[in-house]
């Protein structure tokens, strides 16, 4: 069995490349002829395998990870191509095991979707996990959010070295109230990344996303908002401030400024949170500190998190955004003054069907320069959203192609900037790429 | 559609131009707890439209040990986790009474969801515990393992066509003492069996659709400040609010898939 189902994944692999197929495909077939496949190929990995979760951020958090252990000289497997379930990764496995089935790698870091996890991790224990949140995203997937963070909790409860939590979400944080109940045996290592006092205004979490007013009378929060660290936890890794261009970061007692490609606080937050995993994995043997800070400040964004294309000479950012914490903070990372702006909502099976989140996102921000072109399906959606918030709109044109073409023809000599929803992303990316040099996503 | 510019209607009357009508107070309930999907986009649209109709809106929140404010005339409550209605469900019952005699004497109100669940007789979970609801709409839940969750459409006599979003496992069935908001033509509405979405009674309009549900459906957001305005000044004037990109969001909408 060992010596077909390798050679066979990958030939399907192949195959399925040349006919432009479904990259986890593959993974279905070895998964179905060798089911230990999986298991036994990560579970030859000399440093286990880390598991990277939560509802916003996984996939820029994993390329920094990523980046910051092979600064370090470390080999690294991962799921590049968005594969984040079970069999992407056995898909992902297929691409670079050698035809023996061996993998070269010191250690695999994987980004895997809430649920997908779940199930991950019962075939797979990993090493290390890291949580990122637990914000509003595709509820009519998974139901609620309370339920979202026990899917953490399995993955935290399975995980047999370290946990890393970000401790200012508070339903984050409360896993480590979770894991105490585990025996000692079983008991991970829990460490956390935060935020410095001054940055908690901008991360307000959902339950005050209406009031705003730091934790309610019931104590249910706990830490945006205190404005003190008395009841926090230590953190292995603080952000404790955000430039223009670059960022300060606090550990090991030391606070160590380094310029960062990446825009967006909350990418920047997410940067103390691979910083943390990789600090965990590399545990007591040498770390070259300052290699590790050089790759953080050269990390670029993943795809359309923060990521700028030029367009007629112009820079065009395009901004994923998948959930009301997402957009907030998107709108806050991202000020709207001098920009032209566009905003594109779908309503697919991958951005969610329902439309209520667009309510819980304030648009303020852009009233004093108005939003040039509204499109995608729910284009109207996001008219008459704007409408409630006294926010001056131009075009409305659910057509993303005609869109496009009407707001780069409409503010030339300016920058731009695009808020998306994942699948209108996709497809601006596939018109842009008709006329400027585009990453190519499969 | 078209990509020609549009006519953005953010030309409202401005309450500047023109002596207000009357304030109109819009109590919403534990929007802390009772928040989700949305659903405070209802709280805006009411604040939003009154001032379009040329009143004064003003919003107060209600939240678990506050005082319960006096002269509300318009209450809005939203849906929330199953952790949020255990976090409510005391001081809810602690408000029963005063809740109880406003709907009884006419107050509009709008409840959705979760609260929708609580203002019927008991939600019993589909684990055992029956939590007991404040008694104010004729209806029962019960929890089941099944999530309704999708698009909806409906047909109201009262308001035409209502479209929302539903997300709910807590099933609900109606008594005599209410009547349906509408009957559903695609997804479930109230419950899998009887087609039914909703529930009114006297000036309560309860529903398991977010969306949220008044910016969609302006017809019921006008329902409810017309009935404040006449309780409290006696008549209402409309002002004329520009529902162009409602309407447009509406017929995008009612195309889109369950």
């Amino acid at each position: 069995m060992l010596s077909f189902s390798v050679p066979l994944g990958k030939l399907v692999r192949t195959l399925s490349r040349l006919r432009g197929g479904g990259s986890a495909f593959p993974g279905l077939v070895v998964e179905k002829i060798d089911p230990g496949f999986m298991q036994r190929t990560l579970a030859s990995l000399p440093l286990g395998v880390a598991v990277v979760s939560g509802t916003n951020g996984k996939t820029t958090t994993t390329k920094m990870v990523v980046e910051l252990l092979e600064s370090q000289g470390l080999k690294v497997f991962t799921n590049r191509s968005g594969s984040n379930f079970t069999r992407g990764v056995a898909a992902s496995l297929l691409g670079d095991v050698d035809w023996r089935g061996r993998l070269d790698a010191d250690i695999a870091i994987l980004e895997l979707d809430e649920a997908h996890a779940v199930h991950f991790v019962n075939k797979v224990e990993p090493r290390y996990s890291l949580l990122l949140n637990v914000l509003r995203d595709q509820l009519d997937r998974f139901g609620e959010i309370d339920k979202t963070a026990r899917l953490l909790e399995h993955i935290a409860s399975k995980t047999t070295g370290t946990v890393v939590l970000n401790r200012e979400d508070p339903r984050v944080a409360r896993i480590a109230n979770a894991l105490n109940t585990l025996d000692a045996v079983h008991h991970p290592e829990v460490r956390y990344f935060g935020l410095d006092e001054s940055l908690r205004s901008t991360f307000p979490n959902d339950d005050e996303m209406r009031t705003g007013s730091g934790p309610s009378p019931s104590g249910t929060s706990v830490a945006a908002g205190t404005g003190d660290d008395v009841d926090l936890p230590a953190a292995d890794v603080v952000l404790r401030r955000v430039g223009a261009q670059d960022a300060d970061f606090e550990f090991d007692g030391e606070t160590v400024t380094t310029s960062m490609k990446l825009r967006g606080v909350y990418n920047i937050f997410n940067a103390a949170a691979a910083l943390s995993l990789a600090r965990s994995v590399l545990g007591t043997g040498p770390v070259d500190t300052p290699k590790l800070v050089k790759a953080l400040g050269e990390v670029a964004p993943a795809f359309g998190r923060g990521e700028s294309l030029t367009v007629d000479g112009q820079p065009l950012e395009l901004v994923l955004v998948k959930n009301p914490s997402g957009f907030r903070l998107g709108l806050k990372s991202f000020p709207a003054g001098g920009y032209a702006t566009m905003i594109a909502i779908n309503d697919n099976y991958a951005d969610g069907r329902d439309m209520s989140w667009l309510w819980d996102v304030e648009f303020d921000s852009l009233r004093e320069g108005g939003v040039e072109v509204l499109t995608g399906v729910r284009a109207y959606d996001m008219a008459l959203r704007l409408q409630y918030d006294d926010v001056h709109f131009g075009v409305v044109e659910p057509d993303i192609t005609a869109a496009l073409r009407t707001f780069i023809d409409g503010s030339r000599g300016k920058p731009k900037r695009v808020f998306c929803t994942y699948t209108s992303m996709l497809a601006i990316r596939r018109e842009l790429a008709k006329i400027t040099i585009v990453e190519v996503v499969s | 559609m078209t990509s020609e510019a549009q006519p953005t209607p953010t030309s409202q009357p401005s309450p500047a131009a023109q002596p207000s009508k009357g304030t109109l107070r819009v109590l919403q309930l534990y929007p802390r707890e009772m928040n989700i999907y949305g659903d405070w986009g209802n709280a805006l649209v009411l604040k939003q439209r009154i001032k379009w109709h040329g009143y004064t809106p003003e919003l107060l929140e209600y939240n678990v040990g506050d005082e319960f404010p006096d002269d509300v005339d318009i209450i809005v409550g939203g849906g929330g986790q199953d952790s949020g209605q255990l976090v409510i469900q005391n001081d809810l019952q602690a408000r029963a009474a005063t809740l109880k005699q406003l709907a009884d004497g006419g107050a509009p109100m709008l409840v959705i969801c979760g609260l929708y669940q609580l203002f019927g007789k008991f939600f019993k979970t589909s684990t055992g515990p029956v939590i007991p609801g404040i008694g104010i709409l004729d209806v029962e839940t019960h929890g089941t393992d099944e999530r309704l969750i999708g698009n909806v459409t409906m047909k109201s006599a009262e308001f035409g066509d209502i479209l929302g979003y539903e997300n709910h496992s807590g099933q609900t069935t109606l008594g005599p003492g209410v009547e349906p908001l509408g009957t559903v033509t695609k997804g479930a509405g109230n419950n899998s069996k009887d087609g039914h979405e909703g529930a009114r009674y006297n000036n309560v309009v309860a529903s398991y659709l977010h969306g949220s549900l008044l910016p969609k459906n302006p017809a019921i957001a006008d329902f409810l400040i017309r009935t404040a305005a006449e309780r409290k000044f006696g008549s209402f004037v409309p002002g004329t609010p520009d529902d162009g990109y409602a309407s447009l969001a509406r017929e995008h909408a009612a195309r889109r898939p369950r």
